[in-house]
């Protein structure tokens, strides 16, 4: 242990601060940024994690600056475009991604908070089970989704992307909320089992193809729904308001952002049980 | 003890430990959730003959519906768990899922819990659905209006019922003012029902009778009518009318800040005495000493 000012000093370091050496587009694997992987470990072995970098297996010190000491606080920042897995699996505490960053962030993640200060790539808390992940851009491909082989996606958490979203949307979720408040691609909610799309701006077409169950809502304009979705009504879905609520007091998304009022009902996928639910806000009420 | 020229006696409430459950209901409009709440809380005034006691609550200062609609709490108290899961399966699923525009969630917070939407979504006939959002389940039951939104199961607390005081006075409209300004002052206490029909309770019992298989029979000792023919009237010369407030509670201290506002309320002119009801002691885990409240 060192003395009284070592440790003040080291207070007032706070939570870890990993900065990018430098730019670069080979990728790296980083899943060893987590509270998880920080807990218990000194600053030299936090140093010591391993990383890849391209197929070299190299340690986080080789590639970031790091200082800090509070695990449950880590705050990443410099080129992360190619950096990928930040936050991976994480259970507890809050990284801050100060930047765009790469694919596979927050997947398989089960608690804590995650926050994009920027756009996110592919694989967005694929397959998360808890905690929440925020990106104040823009997310590519699969949020929420499920890799190639799996049959579920996300099956808790929350996932606000500020942006938009490429395609497949939460496909194969089977529990949770995933939010974009810009428009989501093609084939949102594919495959559902379970669980809530929010899409705030244009909902993008063939959504909900094979969904079982689950909600996908669109608060602004959407395409016809697929035939295998059947219109069943207009009305106003009590079950949104507390989800709106809750979005309203998380800071995440304001009464304009995601208004309520009356929705069409469409009702599917056919092509499988057909309990799935498409809610497009009527904008003629 | 003098408020006002009516006299405090010096005697304690006794009540009971009971189970609370505090619901939300909601609706479009405030009438509606009222409607919804009051059918509710219907015939709930006493344990004995109804299986619970249940009233209406305004909500907290601040506090808000899960929703976002207006909204009542309804308060429900029950001797058991299991009574409570009955009662509240029967009652939500009777007065409330059949109002118009209705919801129901959780008013309270807490591990020990009864499942109400769980079993009510049975009536959605397997076109039911659920979400989960932040740890609580909200039942979606397709209703002819829309949907029906209840929450999967509710929180039960460790609650007080039977709080009382009684309202001497010399004519029966005297009673019924004070009465009634006591009713007002203490249904706006938070976390505190007043079960009996506008609050108030005209025919007081006591646990005895002297016809076999009858468990309880009037408060003779408190009818004016026969007060110079029973042996133990607890009533003066002068007092001609008297009325009972009765009050369950989440909490002591709220059922103690009602008390303290009804009683002070109740001290009005033509009002002769307040006295309370209890059985000596040694029955009920709650004692609200009367001089010792309007002190506080």
């Amino acid at each position: 242990m060192g003395c009284i000012s070592c440790a003040a000093a080291m207070y007032e370091r706070g939570g870890y601060a990993l900065r990018r050496k430098e730019s670069s587009s080979i990728p790296v694997e980083a899943d060893s940024i987590s509270p998880d992987r920080f807990v218990g470990l000194s600053l030299s072995e936090v140093a010591a994690l391993p990383a890849f970098y391209g197929r070299r297996k190299v340690t986080l010190g080789d590639l970031f600056e790091i200082d800090g000491m509070d695990p449950d606080h880590i705050t990443v920042s410099g080129d992360l475009k190619a950096v990928k897995k930040i936050g991976y699996g994480m259970s507890r505490g809050q990284v801050t991604v100060a930047g765009d960053v790469g694919p596979h962030t927050g997947a398989f993640m089960t608690g804590g908070e995650l926050t994009v200060h920027g756009s996110a790539g592919d694989w967005l808390g694929a397959h998360i089970r808890g905690g929440r992940i925020v990106v104040d851009g823009d997310a590519a491909h699969f949020v929420g989704g499920a890799y190639s082989g799996e049959t579920r996606g996300a099956t808790g958490g929350v996932i606000v992307v500020r942006g938009n979203a490429g395609r497949e949307v939460g496909g194969r979720m089977r529990r949770g909320l995933i939010v974009i408040l810009g428009d989501s691609g093609e084939f949102a909610g594919a495959g559902m089992v379970a669980g809530s799309v929010f899409v705030g701006g244009r909902l993008g077409a063939r959504a909900g193809a094979g969904m079982k169950r689950g909600s996908i809502v669109a608060f602004g304009e959407a395409p016809e729904p697929l035939p295998t979705f059947s219109y069943a009504c207009t009305y106003r879905p009590v079950f949104l308001r507390p989800y709106l609520r809750r979005l309203s007091a998380w800071g995440l998304a304001g009464e304009s952002e995601l208004a309520d009022g009356a929705f069409r009902r469409y009702v599917g996928d056919r092509n499988t049980v057909g309990k799935g639910e498409i809610l497009i806000r009527d904008q003629s009420q | 003890m003098q408020i006002q020229g009516v006299e405090i006696e010096d005697t304690f409430a006794e009540a009971f430990g009971m189970w609370g459950a505090r619901l939300i209901i909601t609706a479009d409009d405030a009438r509606w959730a009222a409607i919804a709440a009051v059918g509710a809380t219907g015939l709930a005034t006493s344990i004995i003959g109804c299986g619970c006691e249940a009233g209406t609550n305004a909500l907290a200062d601040g506090e808000e519906t899960p929703d976002g609609r207006p909204g009542v709490a309804a308060l429900f108290f029950t001797m058991s768990r299991s009574s409570m899961e009955a009662q509240l399966l029967t009652r939500v699923g009777q007065a409330v899922m059949t109002s118009a525009t209705s919801a129901c969630y959780d008013g309270l917070s807490g591990a020990e819990r009864v499942k109400v939407g769980a079993k009510l979504r049975y009536f959605g006939d397997g076109f039911q659905s659920s979400k989960l959002l932040d740890g609580r389940r909200l039942w979606r039951v397709p209703v002819m209006d829309g949907e029906f939104v209840v929450e999967d199961s509710f929180a039960v607390a460790k609650g007080i019922g039977g709080g009382n005081f009684f309202i001497m006075a010399r004519d029966q409209a005297a009673a019924l003012g004070a009465a009634e300004a006591a009713a007002e002052v203490m249904q706006a206490v938070p976390g505190v029902i007043l079960p009996f029909p506008g609050g108030i309770v005209r025919s007081g019992s006591k646990v005895a009778s002297r016809y076999k298989g009858q468990n309880v029979s009037s408060n003779t000792p408190f009818c004016p009518t026969i007060r110079t023919v029973v042996d133990d009237t607890g009533l003066q010369e002068g007092e001609n009318a008297v009325l009972e407030i009765v009050l369950d509670g989440l909490r002591e201290d709220a059922m103690r800040e009602a008390m303290r506002l009804g009683i002070r309320a109740a001290c009005r002119p033509g009002v002769t005495r307040i006295s309370a009801g209890n059985y000596g002691g040694s029955l009920g885990q709650f004692h609200f000493h009367l001089h010792a409240l309007m002190d506080a």
